[in-house]
């Protein structure tokens, strides 16, 4: 479905991101996974078309849309969870929502749409008119989530998701993720919390200082020596 | 008693002209945090083509409101896409400079086009005043009150209710997220600057109205105290800008009414000072705080 291919990334003269490639299946979640600084929310921000990639192909659906702007590919079906989750302070549950609808014209899909969110978040109905920064760090985390899937993409790109929360809220995000992957919508994944990433992926990439180090299923990284001294804490 | 209501009648007609020319300050300043210095000279734009239309082509009042707003929107539109764009990911000093340069650009290039003269603009409504209980209040001065506030209800209504408004909101706040859902920065930026200028350019009609001059540096000193009240007002803020507008127009006419008149421009600028010392946010204006 998403193919990169000799991905480079440079922010002036850094760079950030050298040479990486990986694809994504239609109905999979893969993960990439690394340690702080490793050039992960480079390259989703360059998929998502926030960056332009210094070298490279990102081919989805059979086209090159290295060169498209982001609301492009938000229009073409793929959409980005921002890492730290940005909702739009200032405006309630419901117009955040409504944002993440921003390129549908039918107002009955939006409605519909609004619905189905509201039935997989029904902490977010109960918060359907609160200013969305006054919410809670998880509730803010599933509205940025919500947002995305508003627009119903065909592949959704998170960044940290389980960043900042409690473990309970930790386990539900997941729960989510895999609800949304198994109702047809394919998940790039990044995540610090790298355990519980690779054991609901497909299949995962480990990232070191902007190359990827390591690949394969996430039951067999789960298991690598080297992954769990190195992001597994042993 | 009767002389304290007339000038909040002369403070309120002049200021709801500073709230037009504020909201335009403050709606660029809150989704380019560019001060632009070139606004007030959309509003001496606004003025010199409402006295063109009016005498050459004898447009009406509304019609000549009506165009002078779509060339301050075309000339807005025009400047960002000109002198800031190309510079939207420059320095916020650069973005500034520029923008003083414009301002001496529309100036002096009006200056030299049409000569600096001052005109006298023409009366398309005949003035005259209603006695209200020994408050004098002209016809012009209505006028100007309701239309800044049909504009100013105009402007609340589609900032929050259309969709473009709800994309200015956005992109103001955070544009990195506003691109994430499919706003194009770009075209919401140049509809910022349209509405703003718009009003800059109506604002413009209207002080030709009231004070019959017009020249080429007319924008210069109504265009620091629009940015003043946009500061006052909490600048970001759009309602803020309003109310900076009506309490600087208010301030401004009593120290004229007390016999201060020279002192007049200057307590604005105390102003400016007293807030940035106490006030740095202003009325509406908020520290936000991020979660992290
Ligand atoms: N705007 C920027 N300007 C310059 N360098 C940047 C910029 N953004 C990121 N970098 C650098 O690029 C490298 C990769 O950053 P990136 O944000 O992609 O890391 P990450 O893998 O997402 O890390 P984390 O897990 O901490 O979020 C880092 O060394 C970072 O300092
Ligand atoms: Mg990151």
């Amino acid at each position: 479905m998403l193919t990169v291919n000799d991905l480079s990334v440079n922010y002036g003269v850094i760079n950030a991101v050298k040479k990486v490639s990986f694809e994504i299946d239609e109905g999979e979640i893969v993960s990439l996974i690394g340690s702080n600084g490793a050039g992960k929310t480079t390259i989703l921000k360059t998929i998502s078309g926030l960056l332009r990639p210094k070298n490279g192909e990102i081919t989805y659906l059979g086209t090159n849309i290295k060169r498209h702007g982001a609301p492009r590919i938000v229009a073409e079906g793929i959409s980005q969870v921002p890492e730290g989750r940005h909702i739009f302070p200032g405006m309630s549950v419901k117009e955040n929502l409504q944002m993440g609808a921003f390129l549908i014209k039918n107002k009955a899909k939006i409605k519909a749409n609004l619905d189905e969110i509201f039935e997989r978040f029904p902490i977010l109905k109960d918060r359907i008119n609160q200013d969305a920064a006054t919410l809670s760090g998880g509730e803010q985390q599933m509205l940025a989530m919500a947002r995305a899937l508003m627009a119903k993409p065909k592949l959704i790109l998170l960044d940290e998701p389980s960043m900042g929360l409690s473990p309970i809220f930790i386990n539900e995000i997941f729960d989510i993720i895999q609800k949304i992957n198994q109702q047809g919508t394919t998940v790039l994944l990044i995540e610090q919390n790298a355990k519980k990433a690779l054991s609901i992926s497909d299949r995962a990439y480990v990232l070191a200082s902007g190359e990827v180090k390591m690949t394969g299923s996430g039951k067999e990284l789960l298991a690598n020596v080297e992954v769990q001294k190195a992001y597994l804490g042993g | 008693m009767q002389i304290i209501f007339q000038q909040i009648i002369n403070g309120l007609s002049l200021g709801s002209i500073y709230a037009l020319l504020a909201l335009g300050y403050t709606m660029v300043y809150g989704i380019i945090k560019l001060i632009n210095f070139a606004h007030g000279d959309i509003y001496m734009l606004g003025a010199f083509w409402g006295f063109y239309v009016i005498n050459e082509w004898h447009f009406n009042f509304i019609a000549a409101l009506l165009s002078s707003m779509v060339i301050g929107a075309i000339s807005g539109v025009t400047i960002e896409y000109f002198a800031y764009r190309p510079l939207r990911h420059s320095p916020r000093i650069t973005a500034l400079i520029t923008a003083i340069g414009v301002s001496y650009l529309l100036e002096n290039g009006m200056s030299y086009s049409f000569s600096s003269n001052t005109r006298s603009f023409p009366q398309v409504i005949k003035q005259h005043s209603f006695d209200v209980g020994g408050v004098l209040i002209s016809n012009i001065q209505i006028l100007i009150l309701v239309t800044s506030c049909v504009l100013m209800v105009l402007l609340q209504v589609i900032i929050k209710k259309t969709k473009m408004g709800k994309a200015m909101r956005a992109v103001s706040v955070d544009a990195d997220a506003a691109e994430l859902v499919g706003i194009n920065i770009n075209h919401t930026i140049s509809f910022t600057f349209a509405l703003g200028s718009a009003l800059a350019g109506a604002a413009g009609v209207l002080i030709g109205l009231y004070y019959n001059s017009i020249d080429p540096l007319m924008g210069m000193t109504p265009g620091i105290k629009a940015f003043i009240a946009a500061v006052l007002g909490g600048i970001g803020s759009v309602p803020g800008a309003a109310v900076g507008g009506f309490l600087i127009g208010v301030l401004e006419t009593f120290f004229q009414a007390i016999g201060l008149s020279a002192y007049k421009d200057a307590v604005v600028y105390v102003v400016l000072i007293a807030i940035l010392l106490i006030l740095p946010a202003g009325i509406f204006g908020k520290n936000v705080k991020e979660k992290v």
